[in-house]
């Protein structure tokens, strides 16, 4: 179908595409993953394979440009522009990495590499207990220099290796799926497994901090049928737990999700796992494989691949990428619990939420519950990393405070290192002080001091590190993730980056807008974007002062 | 049911149903700022300028997206509030350039109704201005990321140029220039933009001064509302009314094609024909004199009647103008019945619905549509077939775009795929020609399959079993390979319609234009009947009606067999009303139909001719032989705005004043009655049109008196009971009036034939039509088949858009179609030369790559005089409405040699 001035798609463009996507109807939410599917095998998106990928789907050349520009993964050629070389190294230089010296590994690896390679600095790629890390094609390499990237180039190694996570086998012989086959059978009730979460306070480990129990019961009163969306984009800088319990037992948090959907009364599943994690996308794709197989009555569940959009962690974002569309937020009301996938009520946990399920049952909520200090409930996975001995994912206490989660977990801070500050929640949850490294870490108990855990990714700074260099690395990184829907986010997160990288801060006008990016912006990106910038204002004032 | 109870600004309000607390608050007086909001559009809260506090909520909320809550307490001065709103306004205000880009911004207007200053932030890395295209500039310096623009291409047009691309960033298409994308130039983007972003080339208007007239388009038979701006008696903006038809939309020809009316080559004066210039569409000015308006009518008239004195009435004839008004319509044909004495008057609708018409009338009693267009938000199943509404009928396709939106099954059937057809649920692209085949093997699906309304045919049809048999014979499987269509996709789209709720059908002249044309629309009819999908909201047979005012003129009687609201001319007690009614008698003989007087022009019949806002030395068949016989004439008396090719060919050229120079009412598609003011005064010497015709009849001895177009109309009412309820005052108030509308304070019927079919027994006639091949067919020597058409910007023979400025360069020259294989098997490419040969005649144009043309169909538009389409068509008629057959003929296509290299 010709519209003016567009010539026809090249024949061959239609032919390359077809054999990538199939024949016949293409559906509108796999347009994510079709565009994989031609970056996986050109290396970029053509403007005639995007064309001709457009009229297979029936859409215009626009919805198809503004998807696959939206997310940092793909590279859109358009007609007579460069192709990108062959080969693309990521170096992180998120807050960790740039601490581990990024910046400097970047400048070596561009010197070093030259044009044959594409350097790219991009947001945290949830590595950070290695910085600094960078991605050669997919192989991530930790604590890297030049040294380590150039032989990885050199012997090839740019897959992303299989992590050796319990298959089906071993967790089922280990107990696993007894619980998931129990409920099933009748032999569970879904309000005893409701009442136990709700009794060990199991809160959601994505961020928000919601109440699971609570949320399984609202989208159980919605009408059927109910979706499921389970959030593996894990891309708060500094958090990587998701990561690393999926490394270690997929099967675990695979029983906590076929319990939810069994609970709940859910249709269909899809999993949105973040793109950097490549080596687990084909580990968990075979894990769902095998599940499939063992429960053919379990609801259907689709993988779905982000593409490099730190946004579409927050979960309608997430829904409107699971559709194949721009990762924008949506405006709230209407909730995802009541509108969410495909216009369907939705259940959408964090992975880690799920992984507690069986636990939680098993061992009785009394068990979790019991586990916090001063007060608090339940364990929480920090992600932690920085200046200790021991970075890493620390099972630890609700409540712990900072001070005792380096000493009795990460053995202390590094040789030469002195507690500065720390952040309690990656790039969002603002930065708090030495001073206040005894403060109970949890949900809520950071509020009066304008900061929160969030997903729990603690990175610890020490004397040689600034905390206005953080925020500015903080706000830099919002700016880019800004999905660019609202003005208070879209149009403050890049003014503020600009006003605080002057010498001199503008303190009256920068509170100003972080008061109306908290108030004004649509979702939890802008909101939270100003909180390392007004905890440099509040604890470091000294630094503004030219004190550091 | 009452509405929300809710405390603003501690003031207790109350909304309406649906309304928004922003709508509430503006309908209590209190303006919230906004900016991505707009009534019209999706309200999509990304601005944030409209943020309120709202108790017990954390955050801040865009009041364009909230619905109030019983007992809400909702502030929107609240100083947290407006803090945010100014900051908002002054982010957005930071990123502009020093100078505004349109005077009238609104968020200029809100900066300094919120009382922000100096914006404090530094200014963002600027893009760069693009001036591409003719008619839209674009300066994203001054964008707000808004995505009003997108909304409105998107969400009203469903043209789905515009994206958001990146993390914010307005782009067209692949972020090409405006003028390389598919942008379709509607300007609903223009219209939507807050901040003139995206502005009319023609640059901002100044604050202030200049007037508005409301009236309407003057193109195609959608009937948009439009308001002109006006300054200085110059149209400087034409923007969308809210009528019945457009609610606001507009196309490219509506929204930038106004400026033809002070086009240099506006006839201003009279002219007559110099002595010993010979007659040929080549003739320019300097084969005329000016004349003074006395003169030329003297002139004009006496030579009409110097022949009706020497060889009697039949060898006059007049053409009248679907772009005309109902009045002018009306006192032509008058003209011509009274007047000249006979009935050889007819117009355009031969050329495009005339087989329409005749199948109509035969089968249900009226020529009429019996749904409007709007009536597909009742639809669950939408057919489009033989018709490219996204060009020829773009605001009626926008809703018909947007039912598909919403999920109403669209099933479109073309021998070209068309932009519609993306949208489509079944896109037939069945093989030029084979109509009645495909249409017979849908009936005997529908028959077969036991999918017939069996009630719906004993109660309310005839002639139902000799349809039957006849439909028996065609399986689809059987006509497979005629059609080019799957049997199994006929399969689904006979269940598809005859099982809907409610079902349309629109077809366009890829029906009409044939010599089985009529046959065609019998299997249409035929369709609705067995079904029962007509007579109610939703359902029913819509001819799309080319003209502005194709339905009103047909109407008012400007056709050879019919007298005003469609009384025979044969028939004794019409013409006995109407002879009573004007004091005149009447021929009882049908008359001439356009292509039939053009013959007998030729063949020295017909001798002289009166030829008001009609353009046939383009638009009828077989040019060389119509302009034969135009130039043969001793007497041609020809009105119009330009001196157009059949102009050229006259003795006498009366300058007629254009649509925005004159009130008058239009018929549109819908059967609605709309009225066009007045915007302008008419340059130089030039006269309106009713005055014209006036003063020729009153030479021609008839004593005609009106004083206006109203006077006219009241004479129409009394003589046309469908419009009998319109009284003129009623259209100027309320604007637009659907007839039937036969007492002055009924509503009006937007559908009809709810109970009975206007037939003698009141009942729907099933006609059998059997499968036909066209009068030409591909040969060794002419191997393919051409299409001709029409496309977006330009509106019929191109007299009024080939001389707007902004449409003519957006299409600036003739191109031939063809499929992209065909065009590499003839060793061409897109941009290159070729020629089109038939029979008849061989025009040159750059050829076009198009793959929405099946092999060995070629397709060019005939608006272009310097490539006249029309040289190659044959003139063969359709036996029951005389239309020819404008879509399908033998050609030949072949490269020009050493023809210059492509132009991009
Ligand atoms: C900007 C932003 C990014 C987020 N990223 C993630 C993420 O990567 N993973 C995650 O689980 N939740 C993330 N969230 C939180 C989700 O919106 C949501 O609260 C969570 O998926 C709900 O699951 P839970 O209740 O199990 O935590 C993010 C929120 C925001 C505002
Ligand atoms: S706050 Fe930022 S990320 Fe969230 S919707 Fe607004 S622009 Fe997008
Ligand atoms: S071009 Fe105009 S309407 Fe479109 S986003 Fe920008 S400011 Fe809004
Ligand atoms: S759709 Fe028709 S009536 Fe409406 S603006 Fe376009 S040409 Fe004019
Ligand atoms: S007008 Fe409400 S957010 Fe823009």
């Amino acid at each position: 179908m010709s519209r003016r001035h567009l010539n026809p798609v090249p024949s061959v463009a239609i032919e390359e595409v077809r054999a990538l996507v199939g024949a016949g109807t293409l559906r509108r939410d796999l347009l994510i993953e079709y565009l994989h599917r031609l970056q996986d095998s050109y290396g970029f998106l053509s403007a005639d394979h995007l064309a001709a990928l457009a009229e297979a789907m029936k859409l215009s050349r626009a919805e198809v440009y503004e998807v696959a520009t939206f997310y940092h993964h793909f590279d859109v050629v358009r007609e007579g522009e460069a192709t990108p070389p062959p080969l693309t190294v990521r170096v992180c230089n998120s807050v960790a990495c740039e601490m581990a010296g990024a910046n400097e590994l970047l400048d070596g690896l561009r010197a070093a590499l030259g044009d044959r390679v594409r350097v790219r600095a991009v947001p945290c790629v949830g590595r950070c207990e290695c910085a600094p890390v960078a991605v050669v094609g997919r192989n991530p390499v930790g604590e890297a220099d030049v040294r380590a990237v150039q032989w990885a180039i050199d012997a090839g190694a740019v897959d992303a290796p299989l992590p050796e996570a319990r298959g089906l086998a071993d967790y089922r012989a280990a107990g696993g799926y007894r619980l998931y086959a129990d409920c099933v059978a009748g032999r569970r009730g879904a309000e005893d497994v409701i009442a136990a979460l709700e009794s060990a306070n199991l809160r959601g480990l994505g961020g928000a901090g919601f109440p699971a129990g609570r949320k399984w019961r609202v989208v159980c009163g919605m009408p059927a049928p109910r979706l499921m969306a389970v959030n593996i984009d894990e891309g708060e800088p500094g958090t990587f737990k998701d990561r690393y319990y999926l490394e270690r037992d997929p099967h675990r948090f695979l029983e906590g999700m076929l319990i939810a959907a069994w609970a709940v009364g859910i249709a269909k599943i899809y999993i949105y796992l973040r793109d950097e994690y490549a080596g687990l996308r084909t580990m968990l794709g075979e894990e769902l494989d095998a599940l499939r197989a063992a429960f053919p009555n379990a609801p259907e569940t689709e993988l779905r691949r982000g593409a490099g959009a730190y946004v579409c962690g927050e979960e309608s974002a997430m829904i409107e990428s699971i559709e194949g569309r721009r990762g924008q937020p949506r405006l709230r009301p209407p909730y995802v619990a009541e509108t969410g996938l495909f216009g369907r009520p939705t259940l959408e946990h964090n992975m880690e939420t799920l992984y507690w399920v069986r636990e939680i049952v098993e061992r009785g909520a009394a068990w979790f519950a019991s586990q916090g200090r001063r007060g608090r409930k339940g364990l929480r996975s920090f992600s932690v990393s920085g200046r200790v001995v021991k970075p890493g994912v620390h099972l630890a206490p609700a409540g712990i405070t900072l001070r005792e989660l380096v000493d009795e977990f990460c053995e202390g801070m590094l040789p030469g290192h002195e507690l500065y500050a720390y952040l309690p929640g990656g790039a969002s949850g603002g930065i708090l002080p030495a001073s206040l490294a005894g403060l109970p870490l949890d949900f809520d108990t950071l509020n009066e001091h304008g900061c929160f855990i969030g997903s729990a990714a603690i990175t610890v700074l020490s004397q040689q590190d600034s905390a206005r260099a953080v925020a500015l690395n903080a706000m830099r990184f919002f700016a880019h993730e800004s999905c660019g829907k609202c003005t208070p986010c879209r149009v403050g997160t890049a003014k503020a980056a600009i006003l605080m990288e002057r010498e001199a801060w503008d303190v009256p006008l920068l509170k100003e807008l972080a008061q109306t990016m908290q108030d004004a912006s649509i979702c939890g990106l802008g909101q939270a974007a100003p909180n390392p910038l007004l905890s440099v204002m509040r604890f470091f004032p000294h630094e503004l002062e030219g004190g550091k | 049911m009452s509405g929300v109870r809710f405390t603003l600004d501690g003031r207790a309000v109350e909304a309406r149903e649906g309304e928004s607390i922003l709508q509430a608050a503006q309908r209590h007086g209190i303006d919230i700022p906004h900016l991505c909001y707009k009534d019209g559009l999706r309200a999509d809260g990304n601005c944030r300028a409209c943020v309120v506090e709202i108790g017990g909520d954390r955050a801040l909320a865009p009041s364009c997206c909230r619905a109030p809550a019983a007992g809400m307490q909702v502030q929107a001065r609240s100083a947290r509030a407006v803090a945010a709103q100014k900051m908002v306004l002054e982010l957005l205000k930071s990123d502009m350039p020093d100078e505004a880009v349109r005077a009238d911004s609104e968020l200029d207007d809100w900066a300094q109704r919120m009382g922000v200053g100096v914006p404090r932030f530094p200014r963002r890395a600027q893009p760069a201005a693009d001036a591409s295209h003719p008619a839209i500039a674009v300066r994203l310096d001054a964008c707000i990321q808004c995505t009003r623009c997108l909304r409105a291409c998107r969400e009203l047009q469903v043209n789905d140029v515009i994206g958001y691309a990146h993390r914010g960033e307005i782009v067209f298409d692949f972020g090409d220039p405006l003028g390389a994308s598919s942008c379709v130039g509607c300007g609903e983007c223009v219209a939507a933009c807050p901040t003139g972003a995206l502005l009319p080339a023609t640059g901002s208007l100044p604050l202030g001064g200049g007037k508005t007239v409301d009236s309407l388009c003057p193109y195609c038979g959608v009937g948009c509302q439009v308001t002109y701006r006006v300054r200085d008696n110059r149209i400087v903006a034409a923007e969308g009314r809210d009528g019945p038809a457009n609610h606001g939309r507009l196309c490219v020809k509506g929204r930038f094609g106004y400026d033809y009316v002070r086009h240099p080559q506006r006839l201003l004066k009279p002219l007559i024909r110099k002595p010993g210039a010979v007659k040929s569409v080549d003739n320019t000015l300097a084969d005329f004199r000016e004349a003074s308006w006395e003169e030329a009518l003297d002139f004009a008239a006496d030579g009409l009647k110097r022949i009706r004195q020497r060889h009697g009435k039949y060898a006059l004839a007049g053409f009248g103008s679907a772009k005309g008004s109902n009045e002018e319509a009306y006192l032509f044909q008058k003209l011509v019945r009274t007047g000249f004495g006979t009935n050889n008057v007819d117009h355009c609708t031969r050329l495009c619905h005339a087989s329409s018409v005749a199948a109509l009338l035969e089968g249900i009693g009226s020529g009429a549509v019996s749904n409007p267009v709007a009536d597909v938000q009742h639809a669950d199943v939408i057919i489009v077939i033989g018709a490219n509404p996204t060009v020829n009928h773009p605001v009626a396709a926008t809703w018909m775009k947007n039912a598909a939106e919403r999920g109403v099954k669209l099933i479109v059937m073309d021998p070209r795929e068309t932009e519609l057809a993306r949208h489509a649920a079944y896109s037939l692209q069945f093989k030029p020609d084979s109509d009645v085949a495909l249409l017979n093997a849908i009936a005997h699906v529908i028959v077969t399959e036991g999918l017939v309304n069996e009630r719906f045919i004993a109660g309310r049809t005839e002639g139902y079993e000799a349809f039957r048999e006849n439909v028996l014979r065609t399986p689809p499987e059987a006509v497979e390979k005629l059609c080019g269509v799957d049997a199994a996709a006929i399969r689904s789209v006979a269940r598809t319609y005859a099982r809907a709720r409610a079902a349309m059908i629109f077809w366009g002249m890829g029906v009409s234009q044939h010599t089985h044309g009529t046959d065609n629309v019998r299997c249409l009819i035929a369709l609705a009947l067995m079904t029962g999908q007509i007579g109610r909201p939703g359902t029913g047979l819509h001819p799309l009606r080319g003209q502005n005012n194709v339905q009103g003129a047909s109407d008012a009687g400007l056709i050879p067999m019919m007298l005003p609201d469609y009384g025979r001319v044969a028939d004794d007690a019409v013409r006995v009303r109407f002879e009573k009614l004007w004091g005149a008698a009447l021929d009882p003989k049908p008359g001439l139909t356009v292509v039939e007087i053009l013959d007998a022009a030729r063949r020295g019949e017909i001798r002289g001719m009166y030829i008001m806002g009609e353009n046939p030395a383009m638009s009828d068949p077989d040019l060389a032989h119509a302009r034969a016989g135009l130039a043969k004439l001793e007497h041609l008396v020809v009105q119009d705005l330009f001196l157009t090719e059949t102009a050229a060919l006259a003795d006498v050229v009366l300058p007629a004043s254009a649509f925005a120079e004159k009130t008058g009412s239009f018929t549109n598609t819908d059967r609605t009655v709309q009225l066009g003011r007045a915007a302008i005064d008419p340059p130089g010497e030039v006269r309106q049109d009713l005055w014209i015709v006036q003063e020729l009849a009153r030479r021609l001895g008839l004593g005609w008196n009106y004083a206006g177009p109203r006077e006219v109309f009241e004479e129409m009412r009394g003589a046309m009971p469908s419009i009998a309820g319109v009284a003129w005052e009623r259209l100027a108030r309320e604007g637009a009036v659907t007839y039937p509308c036969l007492e002055e304070d009924a509503p009006g019927e937007p559908v009809i034939f709810t109970d009975r079919f206007p037939t003698a027994n009141g009942r729907g006639k099933f006609v059998p039509a059997e499968f036909r091949p066209a009068a030409e067919l591909p040969d060794a020597d002419y191997p393919l088949v051409l299409i001709t058409g029409r496309v977006l910007e330009h509106w019929h023979t191109g007299a009024m858009t080939r001389r707007s400025e902004a449409l003519d360069a957006l299409e600036p020259a003739a191109h031939i179609d063809v499929n992209p294989d065909d065009l590499c098997a003839l060793g061409c490419k897109a941009g290159e030369f070729v020629t089109l040969e038939t029979r008849r005649g061989k025009v040159s144009a750059r050829a076009r790559a198009d793959a929405g043309l099946a092999r060995g169909t070629v397709f060019m538009p005939f608006c272009y005089a310097e490539a006249a389409a029309n040289l190659l068509t044959n003139p063969v008629l359709d036996p029951f409405g005389k239309i020819p057959e404008f879509k399908y003929c033998a050609v030949k296509l072949t490269p020009v040699p050493g023809c210059p290299l492509p132009v991009v």
